[in-house]
């Protein structure tokens, strides 16, 4: 700690980017971007998806090697090359995506982290000393797997600090935490600052970084288009410096009064088989026309389930359970649920929601063959199929050269609007739709939460699975939340607010009682 | 069964169970190592064929067994590096990769051991282990075997030490569980898989030098005659865990055994000799099935990344 206090005296960075820039074969990612950290600073870095900051991350991490620029280390030029050398300089990541092996204990978790060859007795010592001491509790001897997804953060956070770095890599941290467990998160995280040890806090939820964050730098497209200090700014302002623009603001009806039930669970209960899945127990909920009602939670706690149920992915026992346009569908397979009137987004985009190595002409086809009658007497009709296409990627605003290229040459983001825009086209009667804008940026995001509302208006039934509270505020009429395979009641969105449906997160809704004493702690 | 078992069948049965069963846990234990970080080599038959060749040429020429079995064993992790190379650095699909080297194993061999077909070596003598070996009836079939034997229970204990005991062990597991996190957290991800498919190399290098100088002490083309395809399958039944491997192995050696005596002996048996013939590999399978059929275990065991390629991002 000395020799960092010494160093802030000083008033040397701990960590100052300059000019760093990084090409892939075809893009630019990061291009000449400026950025310094000071020691116990907690920066933010915020951008748009595919603004180069999970890239610059890579690069200070020694993941991925810089094209061209400078960095230096507390004065010193460096190179990593590799994440140990970075570990050895006293940089330590919590990855978005945990980089955590599911089949082995927390403390062998930690050990392969480690330098040297900690026993790993003593080792689940000081795993335990530690998560006492910053509030992290996580038990070393279960295996990963079993732990739910805060608990693998706190995993992966106790594994850095247990090298004592002097500079930590939050990459989007809290996009899988519930909002209570956001608020131990933050302290945890102003503790480790105040004992010097400098943050780089990566996220682009703007109220987070004006509660959390010293400083901020903005990156747009790979370069660097504002830095700021937080508590001075607005989130209309960041917003403005993040996208370029003014943030658009929804148009909403009231909804529809008495729709008919589109989509009713009756007491959905059905084992998972997978080992590591999660049992559906009793789910209660019905979704009338012209409504959205959302599912909140924090993921793997039955959405995946849910969602394979719903589809028709899986079948369930007892036909009744699910009713789809006032039909018994739990036995009904995906494409006859389709012919009901229910069109469906999956959570994975490549592999569920399209065909990696089709074009978007066929994607289109494998879903709207049907509804938009691109088949004639068994035929495809090609014409009608790009036209449909051509539709969706201008409505949508997808970035592909043409109909014609192949699903996987598209971005995450990109993709996303493409099967929303295709699912959306149909007209369904019931739209079921998992995380509707997972990895969308800003803009485009708006665009596809208007458009969910607008087919509402028009009479749809919509249920939207989605683990961003905020998202299910701005287009839901009522919530509900899953929490360890159970659902909540759905609450009408206008009278209860993000505490609330936090709480329910883990759990704990009003009569959700019974189950609560071995439901394991969401959080 | 029909006929009586006589006492004094079992130590040879036991022992013959044994003795067929070892190339195979020894093949199959390499294999086990190769895959648990994220490699599949299919060509076990080829490195096997390739071993035994070399084995019995270094036997013959040097007049002694160790230098045939080292030979094999050089020979084997050659072969392997050569697959390493293809899958690892260049990128190549592992499964085709495996394939080719297998049918290339089988057919170098052949050619090479063309001018020692028919010759036979003196046979390895056995090495009764004092005081064990004295046990009535099972002390002859397990403490009375060839040194090679012995080897093979202590590379199992020493594998599964290995794998579950110590460090180099766990950073394998975690190599073929996610070969991206792995990276990330600082690990050299494809000189691991070299050294990994190299120790299967060389095992099943000695797999096959058991055949030659062992089991049968004579080169001929077809010797090794589909064992590298078990090892595989085992290795897979026995969800990679190395004791499950053991017991499948002599399960198999037992059951080959079992019905060659059943057909040697004579019996008026209404079976068809080929169905007798594919006992073993019905039993086999349908035990590993059976005892490993929780799929908790499977996807507890099984390695994530299990032939998939993968390169880190420069």
């Amino acid at each position: 700690m000395e020799d960092a206090v010494a160093a802030a005296r000083a008033g040397v960075p701990r960590l100052d980017l300059r000019r760093i820039r990084k090409v892939y074969p075809t893009v630019i990612a990061n291009d000449g971007i400026d950025l310094a950290v000071a020691p116990g600073e907690i920066h933010a870095v915020l951008g748009e998806n595919g603004a180069g900051k999970s890239t610059l991350m890579k690069i200070i991490y020694g993941v991925t090697q810089r094209t061209g620029g400078e960095m230096y280390w507390e004065g010193e030029p460096v190179e990593p090359e590799n994440p140990a050398h970075a570990r050895s300089l006293g940089i330590g990541m919590v990855f978005q995506h945990f980089a955590l092996f599911e089949t082995l204990t927390v403390a062998e978790n930690v050990a392969l982290a480690l330098p040297g060859h900690p026993g790993l007795r003593e080792l689940a010592r000081r795993i335990e000393t530690m998560s006492a001491r910053y509030g992290l509790p996580v038990d070393p001897r279960r295996l990963v797997h079993a732990l739910s997804v805060g608990e693998r953060q706190r995993v992966e956070i106790i594994r850095c600090l247990l090298q004592h770095p002097k500079l930590l890599i939050m990459d989007e941290p809290t996009s899988v935490l519930t909002p209570q467990a956001v608020a131990k998160l933050f302290e945890t995280l102003r503790r480790i600052a105040a004992e010097g040890c400098s943050i780089l806090y990566i996220s682009h939820k703007l109220d987070e970084i004006q509660e959390l964050c010293h400083a901020a730098t903005v990156l747009r497209a790979g370069r660097v288009t504002g830095t700021f200090t937080p508590s001075r700014e607005t989130p209309q302002s960041m917003a403005r410096m993040m996208i370029g623009k003014d943030l658009p603001a929804y148009e909403r009806g009231a909804a529809l009064a008495g729709g008919e039930p589109r989509l009713r669970l009756l007491g959905l209960s059905q084992a998972s088989d997978d080992p590591f899945g999660t049992n559906l127990e009793d789910l209660r909920l019905s979704v009338c026309a012209g409504e959205v009602v959302g599912i909140a939670g924090v993921s793997g706690n039955g959405q995946r389930e849910l969602l394979r149920m719903i589809s028709g992915e899986r079948m369930i026992e007892d036909a009744a359970q699910v009713e789809i346009c006032g039909i018994p569908a739990g036995r009904l397979a995906p494409g006859r649920r389709r012919r009901l009137g229910m069109c469906f987004v999956p959570e994975e985009r490549l592999g569920r929601g399209a065909v990696p190595q089709m074009s978007l002409i066929e994607n289109a086809l494998l879903t709207a063959a049907r509804t938009m009658r691109l088949v004639r007497r068994g035929l495809i009709d090609f014409a009608a199929a790009r036209r449909f296409a051509a539709a969706c990627v201008a409505r949508f605003g997808v970035k592909a050269s043409g109909p014609g290229v192949a699903a996987q040459s598209l971005s995450g983001g990109n993709l996303q609007k493409f099967i929303m825009g295709r699912e959306i086209m149909q007209e369904p009667k019931l739209l079921v739709v998992a995380q509707p804008t997972w990895g969308v940026d800003v803009g485009a995001a708006a665009f596809i939460r208007q458009s969910i509302i607008d087919l509402r208006s028009r009479g749809c039934a919509v249920v939207v699975i989605s683990e961003e509270l905020d998202e299910l505020f701005e287009v839901c009429d009522r919530i509900a939340v899953i929490a360890a395979g159970r659902l909540s009641p759905a609450k009408p969105a206008s009278s209860t607010d993000v505490e609330e449906i936090g709480v329910w997160m883990s759990g704990m809704w009003p009569d959700a009682a019974a189950g609560a004493a071995e439901m394991r702690n969401a959080a | 069964m029909t006929f009586a078992m006589d006492a004094s069948l079992v130590t040879p049965i036991v022992s013959a169970s044994i003795v067929a069963g070892t190339p195979l846990v020894i093949a199959a234990l390499g294999e086990l190592v190769t895959e648990k970080s994220g490699v599949l080599n299919l060509g076990v038959e080829g490195m096997m064929a390739i071993g035994a060749v070399t084995g019995f040429v270094a036997a013959q020429h040097s007049g002694s067994t160790i230098i045939g079995v080292l030979a094999a064993m050089v020979a084997g992790a050659a072969s392997a590096l050569a697959f390493a190379i293809l899958v690892l650095d260049l990128t190549a699909n592992q499964v085709a990769s495996g394939l080719a080297l297998a049918i290339f194993g089988v057919g170098l061999a052949a050619f090479a051991g063309k001018p020692y077909e028919s010759v036979v070596l003196p046979p390895v003598r056995a090495l009764p282990i004092p005081l064990l070996a004295d046990i009535p009836l099972l002390g002859p079939a397990l403490f009375d075997q060839q040194w090679l034997v012995y080897f093979s229970w202590a590379l199992c204990a020493g594998v599964a030490w290995f794998l579950y005991r110590s460090r180099a062990g766990l950073v394998l597991r975690a190599v073929g569980e996610s070969p991206a996190s792995a990276h990330a957290v600082g690990y050299r991800v494809i000189r691991i898989r070299y050294f990994a498919t190299m120790f299967g190399g060389a095992m099943a290098g000695i797999a096959g030098a058991f055949l030659s100088l062992f089991y049968t002490p004579m080169w001929s083309e077809g010797l090794v005659a589909g064992r590298g395809w078990i090892a595989l399958a085992l290795v897979v039944f026995g969800t990679w865990r190395p004791l499950r491997v053991l017991v499948g192995a002599y399960l198999f050696g037992g059951v080959l055994i079992a019905q060659l005596f059943v057909q040697g002996s004579g019996l008026p048996l209404e079976i068809p000799p080929q169905l007798l013939s594919s006992l073993p590999y019905i039993a086999t399978v349908a035990v590993l099935v059976i005892i490993s059929r929780n799929p908790n275990t499977i996807r507890l065991n099984s390695p994530v990344s299990l032939g998939q390629p993968y390169r880190p991002d420069a």
